[in-house]
This record gives structure tokens, C-alpha cells and sequence, in this order.
């Protein structure tokens, strides 16, 4: 799969301003700007970047420029939410889409591990897709937790918090200039460990309706806190509730920057 | 157009956790961790996250300054060298080797660290060191 995609850039180069993808060079491996006369030996596919952010900032910059980027199933969600919040120009790119593993599934408990090309106005696909990954286990062992119970097990979770906001700043889909998190309204300079629940709940509350399950902040954290079972039970309630999810679909947008005339709560599973 | 990162340690701490430099055109514009690297595994600290603010700084020093008259000027290493060199001599002869301390890093080699202390013991002639992660 690899040499399809190398030669995929390849020739794509030609026509592009660039191509955003992982370059392993003797100094490690990270996202780059491929450009025409670029080794693309040195394109490869792990670890995971948080790509659509690289993009974001390359087009904000560029405003003329046309890139590609190699990107896989979660990095293509992470993109739809971009273009919805107008953080990225679809007609300004063009992507080589990547089908996962079924091993890189089970890595990051992927649902939808090959992405869709959908929504593209220019894209290929390179790779088969296989079916999705049993989701962690940790999200089903937590629902059949007491409230008590999981107040306790978010307090004991969140009291290793080092406030590094690396789940922030890893996140393809977190772009505002000024954040919450950073507000000394809402949480408190200087206070280590961060206010529970209050910290944890304000990234809680802004990923709702916007993470699409690439898991990089758990990755990130080093903390170890396992900050995907809560943004898959929000996804989760998302999806019941108004029926959305993020990334999946270009068409509809984000739900909290709309009003819910369209989308009325299912009032049973509101109370 | 240019987009590229280069990957360096934290100039922070001792853990020495790698980070990758996000560069524009020359322009250090961030910082993503170094998910293959064996010490971080794609994990920062909040100083890590922000290492690169630092680099290209409007404020930063960019030569020593000496302190004369209650006023900052800029002055040549040489010049400041030995103004240290000389400051240090007097102190140590005025009121004795001990009146010196030294700070070392943690974040130095163990080598640069080594040459310090050795300067301290066998220059200055004091056992006053001590280092940056006790501060």
C-alpha cells in the first residue's frame, strides 16, 4: 500500500502546491509539506499526526495554494468538521485517502476505520477497507457504574491531570484562538491539579458534537487518562439525541451553531 | 512555501523528552510531540507544548548586557566574560571561596555538568553547588 500511495503523491505533486503527510527521516517521523522533486521515499504512514490541523494552518497561510494530504479515516472526519466551521476550503484540496489495518482498527478501538471520500471534490482511496473494531471495553465496564461510582472514577482519573492542555493541542479539531480553558473566568491560573470537574467538563463540553474518535488526546496524554470513554459516551448520547455525528456527514452542520428546528430531541431520552 | 518539522529535545528539564519544531518559511510557528521517540512516546508537558514560543521572541537576549549607572547596555561576550571572571576573583578574595555558589542544570550534560562543579571545587574552591531542579 505504501509504494501505491508514494507514487500516488508522486505524481499528484505535479499539478499540487504540496502534499501534507508523515516524514521519517534519521531525526524521527512528522508531518511534512511534500513539494514536486521531494523524496517521497521518505512518505510514510505511522504514527498518527493530527493532520487536518497541519492543513488548516498551511491554507489559512497559503490562500492561493492547493494541497493534498494522505489521510486516514479519523483524519477525513476531523476534515469534514473543519470545512463545517470553515476552518478549511474543500475546493482547495485534494486527498489520498488511506483504509486502515484491521490491527490499526483494533489499535484505536475504530469504528470506521476507512475513510469516506464522499464528501470530496478530488480524492482516491488506496488500500482495502476492513470493518470496524469492537470499541474499548473500558466504555461498557463504565456504564455499568453507579452515579456515585462514576463521579468517583472521573475524580480519581482527572486528579492525575499535570494540565499540560496537550489534549487541546493535539486535537484536529480544536482551532480557537482564544479558549475557554485558557479563561481565567472559568478555570483558574496557576491552579495544579485543574478544578474537577469543571476543567475537564468545558473540553468535555466542546467536543461534543465535534469529536470524531481519532483518540490522539488519549495518546497524548501523560497522564494516562483515558479521556475517549467520556467523548465515546457523548458521541454516543450525540447520536440518540439528535442524531448527529460528527464527521460522518458533510452535509449537516455542526448542531450547536444551528438552532434545533430542524432537529428536535427525542424527549424520551432527554429526560 | 515550506512546511516541515525538525525534531529537537525540550531545552526544559532533565527527562530530555523529544518534540518536533513546526516550521513555516523559516518561521517556528509550533510545536506537535515526537509520537515515534522512546522517552515522551508522543506525550508533553505544558513547557514541552510551548518550547517553541520562545525561539524567535521580540524580547529574547540576543547579546550580554552589562548593568552600569542603574542602566542595561549591550556589551561583547568577551567584555562580559571577563567582567564575571574579574567580579568573581574579587568576591572570592574578599570575603572567601564560599561566598560563591553555583547553580548547575538539570538539563546540561552530564559532562558540562561535571566541568562545573570541578570549576566550583577546584577554582573558586567552594562546595556551593547545587542545581536547577531544586530551585
Amino acid at each position: 500500500m505504501i509504494q501505491e500511495i508514494r507514487d500516488l503523491v508522486s505524481e499528484k505533486l505535479k499539478k499540487l502546491d504540496g502534499v501534507v503527510a508523515l516524514r521519517k527521516t534519521d531525526q524521527g517521523t512528522a508531518p511534512t509539506l511534500f513539494q514536486e522533486g521531494d523524496d517521497v521515499s521518505q512518505l510514510v504512514l505511522e504514527p498518527r499526526y493530527p493532520v487536518a490541523k497541519t492543513v488548516s494552518k498551511l491554507q489559512k497561510r497559503f490562500k492561493d495554494a492547493k494541497f493534498g494530504v494522505v489521510a486516514r479515516g479519523c483524519d477525513t472526519r476531523a476534515l469534514v468538521e473543519m470545512v463545517k466551521r470553515h476552518q478549511i476550503d474543500p475546493d482547495r484540496l485534494y486527498i489520498v485517502g488511506m483504509a486502515c489495518s484491521e490491527e490499526q482498527a483494533e489499535t484505536c478501538y475504530c469504528a470506521e476505520p476507512a475513510p469516506d471520500l464522499d464528501p470530496w471534490p478530488e480524492a482516491d482511496l488506496v488500500g482495502d477497507p476492513v470493518p470496524g473494531a469492537p470499541p474499548n471495553p473500558m466504555v461498557a465496564e463504565y456504564e455499568n457504574l453507579s452515579r456515585e461510582e462514576r463521579w468517583d472514577f472521573w475524580n480519581q482519573q482527572f486528579t492525575k491531570c499535570i494540565k499540560c492542555y496537550g489534549c487541546r493541542d493535539i486535537c484536529p479539531v480544536c482551532f480557537c484562538d482564544a479558549c475557554s480553558l485558557e479563561d481565567p473566568l472559568w478555570v483558574e491560573p496557576g491552579l495544579l491539579v485543574p478544578d474537577f470537574p469543571m476543567y475537564h467538563l468545558i473540553k468535555a463540553m466542546h467536543m461534543t458534537t465535534r469529536c470524531v474518535a481519532c483518540r490522539q488526546c488519549e495518546t497524548a496524554c501523560p497522564a494516562g487518562i483515558p479521556l475517549t470513554v467520556l467523548y465515546d459516551l457523548i458521541r454516543k448520547d450525540v447520536g440518540n439525541l439528535i442524531g448527529y455525528i460528527p464527521g460522518a456527514d458533510a452535509d449537516s452542520g455542526p448542531p450547536l451553531s444551528l438552532t434545533l428546528a430542524d432537529a428536535p430531541i427525542d424527549s424520551e431520552l432527554a429526560k | 512555501m515550506d512546511y516541515s518539522n525538525t525534531q529537537t529535545i525540550c531545552p526544559f528539564c532533565g527527562c530530555g523528552c523529544a518534540l518536533n519544531l513546526e516550521v513555516v518559511d523559516g518561521e517556528i510557528v509550533g510545536v506537535l510531540p515526537a509520537n515515534d521517540h522512546p522517552v515522551g512516546r508522543g506525550s508533553l508537558c505544558i513547557k514541552g507544548w510551548n518550547a517553541h514560543s520562545f525561539v524567535q521572541h521580540e524580547d529574547r537576549l540576543k547579546t550580554p548586557l552589562i548593568r552600569e549607572d542603574g542602566d542595561l547596555r549591550e556589551a561583547s561576550w568577551e567584555e562580559a566574560l571577563e567582567l564575571v571572571a574579574d567580579k568573581l576573583g574579587s568576591i572570592k578574595s574578599e570575603h572567601g571561596p564560599d561566598a560563591v555558589g553555583v547553580l548547575a542544570s538539570a538539563k546540561c550534560t552530564n559532562e558540562e555538568n561535571y566541568l562545573l562543579q570541578k570549576f566550583s571545587r577546584a577554582v573558586i574552591g567552594t562546595n556551593n553547588v547545587d542545581h536547577c531542579a531544586r530551585l
